[in-house]
């Protein structure tokens, strides 16, 4: 994708395919000889593990829907069928389950590795923003995702979400008619969620192309935040040198995944998806799934309806703005002192607000959220901007190679 | 010309394909008749009792109040609610309240009977809704919302 490529078909019956179909000439100057800065680190492989969760969850999920019933009469026992009667059907739905958050386990990795070495930064804004498409994509789909087997949690957690959208005003109440197909969720709700859940994995995958199709015309960012200057100095061929090293962190983590699948499928779920869905009971807490809580605790610091969905919005969309926000010329914060403790505050914060998400909203909780919340916006709002101006930052190595060499340097000494 | 009038017959087949399949999302005929309104015996009810019946996919609560509660909810100060209205205003006859069955919050169902001022209470996010069904404390906005509903008979009740 990148330049024009140097692959040269070495029989007579590629020859003859590579003048009608470039392809082996595409993937070949793609994940063959594409020159990968020869600093990265292993926070640079979750790339590659999130392509293979992708595939994962779209295998598992197309052999599961051979088995499933979207209907709010057969739903829930379609699963406990899968469960108890499908030939390896527990491992396949407790891989997908699992799947799903493992793959917002990588995302948030992939995501925090692009804040910490400033990878949204020029010219890499367009392939961050795609990025930023790809993890809502993500999230409306784990969301429809967790309404299928029309447990409790399901019902209750598509109640809560779909009337988030009946405070906007004016229209609020007839986008929520709209988006339930009645008056409340029921059956039209149940089967356009599934309809859109197999489709979205689809587009995910369509912007997952763009991103890697954007990354591959500008370029990997890297730890030390240079460019590349001179590709035989400071760059690797992708294969053998990233492709090794990408598949050694595949294994690794899906030696991680499996721990959860086969030790504890269910502790990231919530034992209330295993009592069928009753629209005349709520449980008495209703939490999202793990990865939507510190948004779950946004929304809720607000007091008013409106503004806590406005909050919770904003908290997503605001990193689409990233690369204008933050004002500093250096790129990594490995360079930048004052950047890096800020940057672990808001992982700390992140993570609180996590935590905050899944207690109950009453009292000191409520008033740790807002603290929270607002430190969460004041990171991007505030401390981005103002950051770039009065930081002093360290010297930035000339190159990649001289980077390099400074640490093979102090490492033999 | 040939132009605009490609474009412009283009731009009407988009929007007339666009409509359909966006609409098709709407409540379907089936739907909305599965919503027309339905009747409640209320002979069977006694006084103190609250019945929930299902009315498009949302319980509805049917309460016969006491004495006291219809008491309690004329007395309650208006100055203090958050979302005022009179007792007045949200019933028919004083003895029977009708209302929607979902927390103004974020649409879960409160236990009735419960709560400070025994109305009910939601147990989701703590609002506390009086005898009148309106809100007290927490953090609902509004008050339990009163659906349509005439009495056809005094033993009977048509809601919708």
């Amino acid at each position: 994708m990148s330049g024009h490529s140097t692959y040269v078909p070495k029989s007579a019956i590629g020859r003859w395919f590579e003048s009608r179909l470039p392809i082996m000439g595409l993937i070949h100057s793609s994940f063959v000889a594409y020159p990968t800065p020869r600093n990265l680190n292993y926070w640079w492989t979750f790339g590659g593990i999130l392509s293979v969760m992708l595939v994962v969850q779209i295998l598992t999920g197309i052999v599961l829907v051979m088995h499933y019933t979207p209907h709010v009469d057969y739903a829930f026992n379609s699963v406990e069928h899968i469960m108890r009667d499908v030939n390896w059907g527990w491992m396949l739905r407790y891989t997908h389950a699992n799947g799903a958050s493992m793959f917002f386990v990588a995302v948030y990795i992939h995501m925090l590795r692009g804040l910490y070495y400033g990878s949204y930064k020029a010219p890499r804004e367009v392939l961050w923003i795609l990025g930023v498409i790809i993890y809502l994509l993500m999230m409306a789909t784990g969301f429809m995702g967790y309404v299928l087997p029309w447990g409790q949690m399901s019902f209750w957690g598509a109640t809560v979400i779909t009337n988030l959208f009946s405070a906007i005003p004016l229209v609020g109440e007839s986008i929520t008619t709209w988006l339930w197909g009645g008056y409340s969720v029921d059956n039209p709700t149940l089967n356009r969620f599934f309809s859109l859940h197999y489709l979205l994995p689809f587009m995910i995958a369509g912007v997952v192309v763009l991103h890697v199709w954007a990354l591959h015309v500008v370029g990997q960012n890297n730890p030390d935040g240079v460019e590349v200057k001179n590709v035989a100095r400071d760059t690797l061929p992708f294969t053998p040198y990233a492709t090794i090293k990408d598949g050694f962190a595949m294994v690794c983590f899906m030696i991680f995944f499996a721990w959860w699948v086969f030790y504890v499928p269910n502790y990231l779920g919530h034992a209330d998806n295993y009592i069928e869905a009753n629209p005349l009971s709520t449980p008495s807490h209703i939490v999202p799934e793990w990865y939507y809580l510190p948004f779950y605790a946004i929304l809720r610091a607000v007091p008013s309806k409106l503004g806590g969905v406005m909050a919770m919005f904003s908290a997503i969309l605001v990193l689409c703005f990233l690369p204008w926000l933050d004002t500093s010329r250096v790129r990594s914060a490995k360079y930048r002192p004052v950047y890096k403790v800020f940057f672990w505050l808001f992982v700390a914060t992140a993570v609180g607000l996590g935590y905050l998400g899944a207690m109950p909203a009453e009292g000191g909780y409520v008033l740790a959220s807002r603290l929270l919340a607002v430190y969460y916006f004041a990171f991007f709002l505030v401390v981005m901007p103002l950051l770039g101006l009065f930081e002093t930052p360290r010297a930035v190595p000339a190159s990649i190679a001289d980077a390099v060499l400074k640490n093979a340097h102090s490492a033999k000494a | 010309m040939l132009f605009i009038a490609t474009g412009a017959a283009g731009a009407v087949a988009v929007g007339s394909v666009a409509w359909p399949l966006i609409s098709q999302m709407n409540p379907d005929a089936s739907t909305i008749a599965a919503g027309a309104p339905i009747d409640v015996d209320l002979s069977a009810i006694g006084e103190g009792v609250i019945v929930t019946v299902k009315w498009r996919g949302k319980p509805i609560f049917v309460r016969h109040r006491t004495k006291k509660e219809i008491e309690e909810a004329a007395d309650a100060p208006l100055a203090q609610l958050p979302d005022p209205q009179t007792d007045a205003q949200r019933v028919k006859k004083p003895e029977w309240l009708v209302v929607i069955g979902v927390c103004t919050h974020l649409g879960c169902i409160p236990l009735g009977h419960q709560g400070e001022y025994e109305g009910w209470f939601c147990p989701c996010h703590g609002s506390v809704y009086d005898t009148s069904g309106r809100i007290r404390k927490g953090p609902a906005p509004k008050n339990l919302e009163v659906p349509n509903y005439v009495f056809a008979s005094d033993t009977k009740l048509t809601i919708g």
